[in-house]
């Protein structure tokens, strides 16, 4: 299959072979995107065909004031939160009533550990990746999909804000607040490695 | 963080900071800022180190059972060996 831009035109009309192609072109960075926002390979694997099977149907009446690649990972985002909800459904409750996240305001650093000098082969190791994905499936819902969608998926926040139809301002509260936390749970777990390597030194 | 009024201004932009596209003068004054606190940069520091680390993870691989029960649900098994 080439990787020829997508003609809208044919992918409106219902051209399989055009439609296969964007199948193609965007099914690993949406099954990403929900494996990172649910945390489970099997609700990933969910998304990832509801995504495809709901774009299919609305592709007809897709007019392309957002980009396709915006478009489908709106549906894959809003597809993703909705298996979040359902799963814990005191969660949408958080959600829906303002964000009690935003209300705390900018978390104050707690841990002030400088673990940036720790060798290379530290920080690749795949107990790292573990801890990494632990602390990213912390995060509250509205603060992983900013997240995932500007880091992970490297979408500017633009886009971001294009995807989740909130305000750019909005991405960018939610960002600082999701890569605080992100660094206050590493720098937890950096700090105990620090102590361990230089208590294997001694 | 001693200076904790302070510090707490310049944590809201710190996200921009690490991405360099804080405006020009609150740069400034985040940079002469963190010449004089010590936690502060230990903060920024840390926080890009964290923003790296995720950017650079390795891309999960999506497995072919997964992606021939995707193409199988579409009716689209016909263009599983292309591509």
């Amino acid at each position: 299959m080439n990787d020829a831009p997508l003609s809208l035109e044919a992918l409106r009309a219902g051209d399989r072979t055009e439609f296969a192609r964007m199948v193609a072109q965007y099914s690993a960075p949406v099954y990403r995107l929900g494996l990172k926002i649910t945390a489970d390979e099997q609700d990933a694997e969910d998304v990832l065909q509801e995504t495809f099977v709901k774009a299919m149907k609305a592709l007809p009446g897709f007019e392309g004031r957002s980009s396709l690649a915006t478009w489908l990972f709106r549906i894959a985002t809003n597809e993703a939160l909705m298996v979040l909800r359902r799963k814990k459904p005191q969660v949408t409750l958080v959600e829906e009533t303002g964000d009690a996240d935003e209300e705390e305001g900018v978390p104050h650093p707690q841990q002030i550990v400088d673990w940036c000098c720790l060798p290379e082969a530290e920080m690749l190791s795949s107990e790292t990746k573990a801890e990494m994905d632990r602390a990213a499936a912390g995060l509250s819902p509205a603060l992983r999909s900013v997240f995932v969608l500007r880091d992970l998926q490297g979408l500017s926040v633009r886009e971001t804000a294009e995807v989740l139809g909130v305000a750019e301002a909005v991405v960018k509260t939610r960002l600082v607040r999701a890569r605080l936390k992100l660094r206050e749970a590493l720098s937890a777990y950096f700090g105990e490695r620090m102590q361990k390597v230089s208590a294997d030194e001694e | 963080m001693k200076n904790k009024g302070h510090c707490e201004d310049l944590l809201a932009s710190l996200s921009d900071y690490v991405d360099g596209t804080l405006d020009g003068q609150l740069c400034e004054a985040l940079e002469q800022h963190l010449q004089s606190c010590h936690n502060c940069t230990v903060v920024v520091n840390t926080l890009r180190r964290t923003v790296e680390l995720y950017q650079q993870e390795e891309l999960d691989a999506m497995p072919e059972a997964v992606h021939q029960r995707l193409l199988h649900r579409l009716h689209l098994d016909d263009f599983l060996h292309e591509g």
